[in-house]
């Protein structure tokens, strides 16, 4: 807004919330792939909610259409974003509630813990919310002597086991249900003696224990999946009510929303609220949507603060190509679709956001080097593209982030790495016929190497593929002679 | 029809087999075959690498090649994917706008092999005749990129003598993705693996697709399992093998 402030916009700074890894994805997919029962576990759950998404996407009939809305709408308001948050913050604040700007996690997480400190409250609860993980606001309450209770049943399970979640719809997705029944025993304070490890046991334990603290809490954090510029009105969709009543029983509700998530109109929503279940949950629609505007007297929280979070988003929106990115509605669909996904998990992505989505938005929230090995942690077999209900094409995101990459690299450093060299030759060779012709040639030489293992990188091939034999002609070889022949 | 092969940088140079299978099939269907002598590759690997400037002077050279011929044909549905969805594309971010248009041209008359038969051609039976045990990988630029369908399946439904079995999972990512597969050489293996079980399961003979890449990838796997286990395991075989096999003369 300030005119000194133009220029290139920021990048979610380090050192604060969980955007990174500690060591590069191959690294950590590595000790992930040897984990059997994380496999199992992940295979189970992608897989039978893959079938359900697929369902009840194949009902209708325009769904293609549905996905092209979806995709024209988000394109439509991230051009005036500017404008449409400008009119969010009007509205919210006609109707009695306070907006703040913060720029980054750091910012956020402040702004939020002085607002719980000036109620006088030591702890919070908190709806799902993806965007609180992103800041890693529990832990920045929490050195401030202020509690964070998650109230989704996921959430709760990693919270309880000090875990990371791992999924954006079913953060616990590594967890089966008697690991689950184990983190219970061990941490819920109110547990019944003889839990059982059936799903209906396990629920019941975690809704008596969540019903206390709803009853006690006084504020809540909760993020939303969609506002509405036209009239301030915040959105949540859930599917186990916990939402519900952390929305409508504290006497204060703090919102924290990435500024993405804004919508012009009611009649915008409309598309979104019919693509999101199918292809977050696999449900027709999901059981809780929770709708409120500002402040209502005698009717629900009193008091209601909106943060509208930046974190790299401007930066993300600022590269033409990538600012598809910013689209994402989180339904998590393209990791459920995911090969790579399915095979490591969340945890391998460093990040909140893991998966496909995840190795397109990270890299441009942190800046491209931060997170240099996510571009790279796909085969971009485009399932996420088709999967995607508002169309980003992930496959291309990630090959024009991977290019981002390699353009900076080769600015950071005047040495060029040995890939750099390799990619050159390759390019010098192949941009001419003669010289191409040569070099194939040359591959029969190959064969001397047949059944061995090839030196780094490419033992990467030899360690679990056999190396083709080279033939002993080339194909260019063949025609030419045949082309001699009467 | 005048068709121009365009071979691939792979199937040039470690397949050459897929290569002259081709140009019998489009002879044996009436069809005159040309090879432009001066073409070399796409540049798919540089771009999905990330080194789209060096691409650049490769998607000219492609576009040079082949902008001459009224129909191209290449067997490989990731080398066409690339031609149709990215050389233009990367020709227009370096502001080479008069390249992108030509690209575009010259994209929208090439075609992968099942492609050029069906909705060219308009031949599905080709005459074929293999009488193998099969199954048939779709590759993932084929499927999801092109579109290809169900065009491979009609092709080798009708061929003679052939016992085509369903594979599970099929559009399951076989774990290449070029340089993924050594980039991530732990994860690209493990979906491998999952793949390598899954064509096992058919009983297949042969596993056919339409990429060599993908194939080369199925079947070094397939090869290294048969040397770890002294057991013989299903030979993989590009889709122009298959369709350009006869009584006569069998891949």
């Amino acid at each position: 807004m300030n005119p000194v402030d133009l220029g290139m916009p920021m990048v979610a700074p380090r050192g604060v919330g969980r955007l990174r890894g500690d060591e590069s994805f191959p690294a950590a997919a590595r000790v992930a792939l040897a984990d059997e029962q994380l496999r199992r576990n992940l295979g189970h759950a992608t897989s039978t909610i893959r079938a359900k998404r697929l369902a009840v996407v194949s009902e209708l009939d325009d769904w293609e259409q549905l996905r092209r809305a979806g995709e024209t709408i988000k394109a439509a308001t991230m051009a005036r974003l500017d404008e449409h948050l400008v009119r969010l913050e009007q509205a919210v604040m006609a109707r009695g509630g306070v907006v703040h700007w913060a720029r980054d996690a750091a910012a956020a997480n402040r702004i939020v813990t002085e607002l719980v400190r000036a109620t006088g409250c030591d702890e919070v609860v908190k709806v799902k919310s993806m965007a609180t993980q992103e800041i890693g606001l529990n832990e920045a309450l929490a050195d401030a002597g202020i509690a964070a209770y998650e109230t989704d049943l996921a959430e709760l399970i990693v919270q309880f086991a000090d875990d990371r979640p791992s999924h954006i719809l079913v953060p616990a997705i590594h967890r089966n249900r008697s690991e689950i029944r184990d983190i219970f025993r061990e941490h819920m304070p109110d547990v019944p003696a003889d839990l059982t490890d059936d799903p209906k046991a396990l629920a019941e334990a975690a809704r008596l224990h969540l019903r206390a603290k709803f009853l006690s809490a006084r504020v809540a954090v909760s993020g939303a999946n969609f506002a509405i510029a036209d009239t301030g009105t915040l959105l949540v969709v859930e599917s186990e009510g916990n939402g519900r009543m952390c929305l409508t029983l504290p006497e204060t509700l703090i919102t924290v929303m990435g500024i993405e998530k804004v919508l012009p109109s009611w009649e915008d929503l409309d598309v979104f609220l019919q693509l999101l279940p199918r292809s977050s949950t696999g449900e027709r629609m999901n059981p809780y949507t929770s709708a409120w505007t500002g402040v209502t007297p005698g009717d629900g929280p009193q008091v209601f603060h909106l943060v509208l979070l930046d974190n790299g988003r401007t930066a993300t929106l600022a590269d033409e190509v990538g600012r598809s990115a910013l689209h994402c509605i989180r339904c998590s669909a393209c990791l459920n679709v995911c090969p790579v996904y399915e095979r490591v998990g969340g945890h391998a992505y460093g990040s909140v956001y893991p998966g496909p989505i995840g190795a397109v938005l990270s890299p441009q929230l942190t800046g491209v080097e931060d997170n240099a090995s996510l571009p790279y942690a796909s085969s971009l077999c485009g399932a996420c593209f088709d999967a995607c209900p508002v169309r980003i094409d992930i496959p291309e995101l990630l090959v024009h982030l991977r290019a981002r990459h390699v353009e900076e690299r080769g600015k950071e450093h005047r040495v060029p790495s040995a890939e750099q060299v390799a990619m050159a030759a390759a390019a010098w060779t192949m941009a001419d016929g003669r010289r191409f012709a040569r070099a194939g040639r040359a591959a029969r030489l190959m064969r001397f190497v047949r059944g061995r293992r090839l030196p780094p990188p490419l033992s990467g091939w030899t360690g679990s593929r056999d190396v083709p034999e080279p033939p002993q002609q080339t194909f260019r070889d063949w025609w030419r002679d045949r082309d001699g022949q009467p | 029809m005048r068709v121009g092969l365009f071979i691939t940088c792979l199937a040039d140079t470690m397949f050459p087999e897929v290569g002259k299978s081709t140009v019998r099939l489009l002879e044996r269907l009436g069809h005159d075959v040309t090879f432009p002598e001066e073409q070399t590759c796409c540049g798919q690997m540089h771009v999905n690498t990330g080194y789209q400037r060096q691409a650049l002077p490769l998607i000219e050279h492609h576009v040079d090649v082949f902008e001459g011929c009224e129909v191209v044909v290449a067997p490989s549905g990731s080398c066409v994917g690339s031609v149709r969805h990215q050389h233009a594309s990367v020709a227009a971010r370096a502001g080479r706008t008069a390249l992108a248009e030509r690209a575009t041209s010259l994209a929208a008359r090439t075609y992968e092999l099942s492609e050029l038969l069906v909705d060219v051609l308009g031949v599905t039976d080709v005459g074929a005749w293999f009488p193998h045990r099969v199954t048939y990988h779709p590759t993932c630029h084929s499927l999801r990129m092109l579109r290809v369908g169900d065009r491979p399946l009609s092709l080798l439904r009708a061929v003679g003598g052939i016992d085509l079995v369903e594979l599970p999972a099929a559009d399951q990512c076989c774990g290449f993705g070029g340089t993924f597969a050594i980039k991530n050489a732990d994860t690209s293996t493990a979906m491998l693996t999952d793949k390598m079980t899954a064509v096992l399961s058919t009983g297949a003979d042969v596993v056919t697709a339409g990429d060599s890449s993908c194939l080369m990838h199925i079947g070094g796997g397939l090869s290294r399992l048969s040397r770890e286990t002294d057991d013989t395991t299903p030979r993989p075989l590009h889709l122009a093998q298959v369709l350009a096999s006869t009584r006569e003369e069998s891949a």
